[in-house]
C-alpha cells in the first residue's frame, strides 16, 4: 500500500492549482482522504487527537444500515415472488431484489456525490463526507419502482437546495434525505403511492387477487373494524410478527423492524445515535397509539392498529432510528432531544391516524420536528441564561 | 475539614511515558528565553538590548499598556539575543547566565500592616503578577482592579503532569496565599487533590475529585463562585503562589523550576531540577528515544502546552513539564476510518480503546485523524466540559460574532484551557482553543475601546 500512496502522491502536483488535472482538484482529495488518513498535524491548540473522525462515524451509519440494505434486498425479490406465484430459492431472491435495488443506489450516489464534488471544486474546498449516509438512505426509503429519472432529481434537488444552499455538511436545516421522499412524494404522487408502486413485478403477470398496498394502505382505506385485518400482497393474513420481521410491502429499506432495531443497537453501542431520541421517540409514539387505539373510530381506521403494530408497519422505526437521530438536524442539547423525539414519535401516530390522505406521518413528523428543533435548543439553553442571570442579579443585590 | 467537590465530565487521557519522580537530575541551562506570548493580554517591549548585562530579577520586557508590568530575567547574565517574531512583536528575549549567584535584584518586603498597593508594586517589580490570570478574558491580571476572589489551584490533572507542589513547599504556600488574602476583598480559595494533606489557614480549601479538569483553577472557580459579568476573578497555581511566599521571605524572585520530561518518546522520563524558562536543548539530552523519526517537542501537556522547537526552544509558562511525542507526518494508515487497530485511543464506543478493551500500548503522535469539517456530532464537548456552560452554543455565538450571546452563554467565565478537552474528542477537528482565544482577545479590545471613549 506504501507504493500506491507514493504513486498517489506523485500524481498530486497535476491535481494541485496550475496542475493538469487542477479541477479535479476536489475528486482527488476526496478520494485520497478515503484511502489513506490524512498526515495533517496540529499546529496550535492540543497536540493529540481522538482518532474518531467524521468518516469513521459516517461509516458506522451505513453498517447500522447494512442489516436493513441486506433484507431490503430480499424482501423485494420476496415480495416479487409472492405477487406472481413464483417460487424461488433464497439466492435468486436476494439476487432479484439486489438487482432491482442496485440501480437505485448507484444513481443517488453517482448524483450526490457529483453535486457534492462540484461545489466542494468551487467552493475550494475539501469533499465532506456526509453524503456516504445520505446516498444510501434515500433508495432506501422509496418504492422500488421509483424511476431511476425520478430519483436523480429528487436527490438533485435535496443536496442543491436542502444543503449546499444553506453551507453544506452540517449546516442544513432538514434531514436530506427527507427532503429527497418529500420531493419525489409531491412531485411526482401517482408514482410515489397507491397499491403498484411498492412492489416490483419486473414485467411479469401477478397472480389473481394481488393488491400491493402497504399495511398503512390497506387500514387508511378501510371503512368498518372488521376490514382491518392486515394481508400481504396476495390476500393472505399478516401476522404482527410479519410485520417486525418485514416481509411485507414498502419502501424496500424500511420494513423491517427487526433489522432496524440490530441497526439501532450499533447506532447505540458505537454512540452515534442518541438514545434519548429513540426512547422518547418510541414512548412518544406508543402514547399517541394507546389514546388513538382506546378511542378509534370509523373516521380514523388507522387508530385500530394496536400500539404494537403501529411500531412494526410503516416507516416509523426507520425514520426514529436512522432519521430523527441526524445529529446535524435534531436537537443537540439533552433536554431537548427528548422533547424532539418524543414528538416525533406523537406526530407520527397523529398524522396517521388523523392526517387523512397520508397514510403515513413519519417523514413528515421529522421534517417538521426538524423545523423546530432550533427553537427547542433555543428554550433550553434559555433555561441556562436565566440560571447566569439570576446570579448576575444576586450579585448585584 | 475541607469540602469535596466531585466533578465527573472529563477525561484522563492514557498517554504513556510517565516521570518516574523518584529519578532527579540537575541542569543549569546555557541559555535561558522569556516569552512574551505566555503573557497575554498585554504587549510587551523589550527594554534591554543583545550585549547588555542583566541581574536575576531585572525587568526585560515591560507592558505598553501598563507599564508597573514587567517580565523578569530568571538569572544573572548577558542578553544574547532579542528574536523578532511575526507582526514586528518579540519573540524571545535570550540571557545567556554569567553564573554569578549574587547577581540579583533584593526586593524591599513589606510588612503585614503596608498598603495593599504596596504588596502589588512589588509582585509587579519581581515578575511574579505577570504569572497569575485573571478572568475574564483569561489574560494577566490588571493591577488596578481588585478582584472579587482569587482561585489558587494545587495540582494539575493534565496528561502526565507532575506534582504542581510538594510537602517542603507548604510553609511557603501558606505564606504565598496570606499575601494574596491581602489583595482581594473576597476569599482566597484554594484546590487541592482529594485525600491531599494540603491544608491552608489564609485560604478555603476545596478537595476536588475527578478526572482531568479537575484540577484546572479556572474549573474549581466554576465549580466554587462563577465570574459575573462585571466581576474579576484570578487564577494561579500553587506554584506561583510559593514563589509569592519566598518573595515575601526572602525579597528575591524564585526562578527555580521543577520540570518533568514526559511523554510517549521520552526516553528515561524523570524530574529536572532548573530554571525557568531553560533551553530545551538542554533539558532534552539523553532523553529522547533514539527511534524517534520527527520529534513534536512540547513545553507543557498535550493539551495546552506550546510546540517548541528543539534547538531553539525554551521551557514555557507554567514551567514544569515538557512532552515528547511522535509527529506522525509520515504515517501510512491505509483507510484509517476503518481502523480496528488496538492503538489508537478514542473514547468513542466504535473503537477497541473507547469500549475499555486495552490490547495493546495505545500510540499518540500529533496528526489530527481526520480532516477538518463543521460539527456535526452533537454532545461531544459537553462530556469533558465540567461547567454549567452549553460550550457547543457558545462556540455559536462565538463563530456569528453575537457578542450578547456570547455574554448570556458564559463567555467571560472561559479560558481557551478549558476547551482543551472539548478539541481533544472533537470528530470535527475544530481548532477551539484559538478560537475561543481570539474571542476573548476581541472582546477585550472592544471594551477597551469602549472605556477609552
Amino acid at each position: 500500500m506504501k507504493g500506491f500512496k507514493r504513486h498517489l502522491d506523485r500524481l498530486r502536483p497535476q491535481f494541485e492549482p496550475g496542475g493538469r488535472w487542477k479541477k479535479l482538484h476536489s475528486v482527488f482529495d476526496g478520494v485520497y482522504a478515503f484511502l489513506y488518513t490524512p498526515n495533517v498535524t496540529s499546529t496550535a491548540g492540543v497536540h493529540v487527537h481522538d482518532a474518531n473522525d467524521s468518516k469513521r462515524t459516517m461509516m458506522l451509519v451505513v453498517l447500522a444500515l447494512l442489516p436493513s440494505l441486506l433484507f431490503g434486498f430480499y424482501n423485494i425479490g420476496f415480495q416479487h415472488n409472492l405477487a406472481c406465484g413464483l417460487t424461488c430459492g433464497f439466492w435468486e431472491t436476494f439476487l432479484y431484489g439486489a438487482a432491482r435495488a442496485l440501480p437505485q443506489i448507484v444513481v443517488a450516489y453517482v448524483v450526490g456525490l457529483g453535486i457534492e464534488f462540484t461545489a466542494a471544486q468551487i467552493r475550494g474546498r475539501d469533499v465532506q463526507d456526509g453524503f456516504l449516509v445520505t446516498g444510501l438512505l434515500i433508495p432506501m426509503i422509496c418504492p422500488i419502482d421509483t424511476p431511476l429519472w425520478m430519483l436523480a432529481v429528487a436527490v438533485a434537488f435535496a443536496v442543491i437546495f436542502a444543503k449546499e444552499a444553506f453551507g453544506g455538511t452540517g449546516y442544513n436545516i432538514f434531514n436530506i434525505a427527507l427532503i429527497a421522499r418529500a420531493f419525489l412524494f409531491f412531485a411526482y404522487p401517482a408514482a410515489m403511492s397507491g397499491d403498484q408502486v411498492f412492489v416490483s413485478l419486473g414485467g411479469s403477470a401477478a397472480v389473481d387477487g394481488f393488491s400491493g398496498a402497504t399495511p398503512l394502505g390497506q387500514i387508511s382505506s378501510a371503512l368498518h373494524p372488521a376490514d382491518v385485518q392486515l394481508t400481504d400482497a396476495v390476500g393472505n393474513p399478516l401476522s404482527t410478527l410479519d410485520c417486525f420481521l418485514g416481509f411485507m410491502p414498502g419502501s424496500w429499506g424500511e420494513t423491517s423492524t427487526l433489522c432496524i432495531l440490530i441497526g439501532a443497537a450499533i447506532l447505540l453501542i458505537s454512540g452515534v445515535g442518541s438514545w434519548r431520541i429513540m426512547l422518547s421517540g418510541v414512548a412518544g409514539a406508543v402514547l399517541m397509539a394507546c389514546i388513538a387505539w382506546v378511542s378509534a373510530s370509523p373516521l380514523c381506521p388507522a387508530a385500530y392498529l394496536s400500539p404494537l403494530q403501529q411500531l412494526c408497519v410503516g416507516g416509523f422505526a426507520f425514520a426514529i432510528v436512522f432519521m430523527a437521530t441526524d445529529p446535524v438536524t435534531a436537537c443537540r442539547t439533552r433536554s431537548g432531544q427528548c422533547v424532539y423525539g418524543f414528538l416525533i414519535g406523537l406526530l407520527t401516530i397523529v398524522i396517521r391516524c388523523y392526517g387523512l390522505g397520508y397514510p403515513e406521518g413519519a417523514m413528515s413528523a421529522v421534517l417538521i420536528m426538524n423545523a423546530f428543533a432550533s427553537l427547542i435548543d433555543r428554550c433550553v439553553v434559555r433555561v441556562n441564561i436565566n440560571r447566569r442571570l439570576r446570579r448576575l442579579n444576586a450579585m448585584q443585590r | 475539614m475541607a469540602n469535596i467537590i466531585q466533578i465527573k465530565k472529563g477525561l484522563d487521557i492514557p498517554l504513556p511515558g510517565a516521570a518516574d519522580l523518584g529519578h532527579v537530575e540537575a541542569c543549569v541551562p546555557h541559555r535561558v528565553g522569556v516569552m512574551p506570548e505566555d503573557f497575554p493580554g498585554y504587549t510587551w517591549l523589550p527594554i534591554v538590548s543583545p550585549g547588555d548585562k542583566v541581574v536575576a530579577g531585572a525587568p526585560l520586557l515591560v507592558a505598553r499598556e501598563k507599564e508597573q508590568l514587567c517580565v523578569v530575567s530568571p538569572v544573572a547574565g548577558r542578553v544574547s539575543e532579542v528574536r523578532p517574531g511575526a507582526d514586528r512583536f518579540v519573540e524571545a528575549v535570550v540571557v545567556e547566565p554569567s553564573g554569578a549567584k549574587s547577581d540579583l535584584i533584593r526586593h524591599e518586603i513589606p510588612t503585614m500592616d503596608s498598603a495593599r498597593e504596596e504588596t502589588v508594586r512589588l509582585l509587579c517589580r519581581a515578575g511574579l503578577w505577570v504569572l497569575m490570570r485573571q478572568r475574564p478574558f483569561d489574560i494577566v491580571p490588571d493591577p488596578d482592579v481588585i478582584p472579587r476572589d482569587i482561585f489558587v489551584t494545587a495540582f494539575d490533572s493534565a496528561p502526565l503532569a507532575p506534582p504542581v507542589v510538594d510537602e517542603q513547599m507548604a510553609s511557603d504556600l501558606e505564606s504565598g496565599l496570606s499575601v494574596l488574602a491581602r489583595l482581594t476583598t473576597g476569599r482566597v480559595y484554594l484546590g487541592i487533590p482529594y485525600d491531599s494533606s494540603l491544608t491552608s489557614k489564609a485560604a478555603r480549601v476545596y478537595e476536588f475529585q475527578g478526572p482531568h479538569p479537575s484540577g484546572n483553577a479556572g474549573v474549581q472557580a466554576a465549580w466554587i463562585n462563577p465570574v459575573n459579568k462585571g466581576e474579576v476573578i484570578w487564577t494561579l497555581d500553587a506554584r506561583t503562589a510559593v514563589r509569592i511566599g519566598r518573595l515575601m521571605l526572602t525579597g528575591e524572585t524564585d526562578a527555580s523550576a521543577e520540570v518533568v520530561v514526559t511523554g510517549p518518546e521520552a526516553e528515561h522520563p524523570c524530574m529536572i531540577h532548573t530554571i525557568v524558562g531553560a533551553d530545551v536543548s538542554q533539558l532534552l539530552r539523553g532523553h529522547v528515544k533514539e527511534t524517534v523519526r520527527h520529534l513534536r517537542v512540547v513545553s507543557g501537556n498535550v493539551l495546552t502546552g506550546q510546540r517548541v522547537e528543539p534547538e531553539r526552544g525554551f521551557l514555557r509558562f507554567p514551567y514544569r513539564q515538557i512532552t515528547l511525542l511522535e509527529e506522525g507526518d509520515d504515517a501510512d494508515e491505509f483507510m484509517g476510518w476503518a481502523s480496528v487497530n488496538a492503538g489508537s485511543f478514542s473514547v468513542k464506543r466504535s473503537f477497541l480503546s473507547g469500549l475499555g478493551l486495552r490490547l495493546g500500548a495505545l500510540r499518540f503522535d500529533a496528526r489530527l485523524r481526520g480532516r477538518r469539517c463543521a460539527p456535526i456530532l452533537s454532545g461531544e464537548y459537553d462530556r469533558v466540559f465540567p461547567m454549567d456552560i452549553y460550550p457547543e452554543f457558545l462556540l455559536k455565538a462565538i463563530e456569528a460574532g453575537d457578542i450578547e450571546r456570547m455574554e448570556q452563554l458564559g463567555i467571560y467565565e472561559v479560558a481557551p484551557e478549558d476547551f482543551a478537552l472539548p478539541e481533544f474528542v472533537d470528530t470535527s477537528k475544530q481548532p477551539l482553543q484559538q478560537i475561543v482565544r481570539d474571542a476573548l482577545m476581541s472582546l477585550r479590545a472592544k471594551q477597551i475601546d469602549n472605556q477609552g471613549r
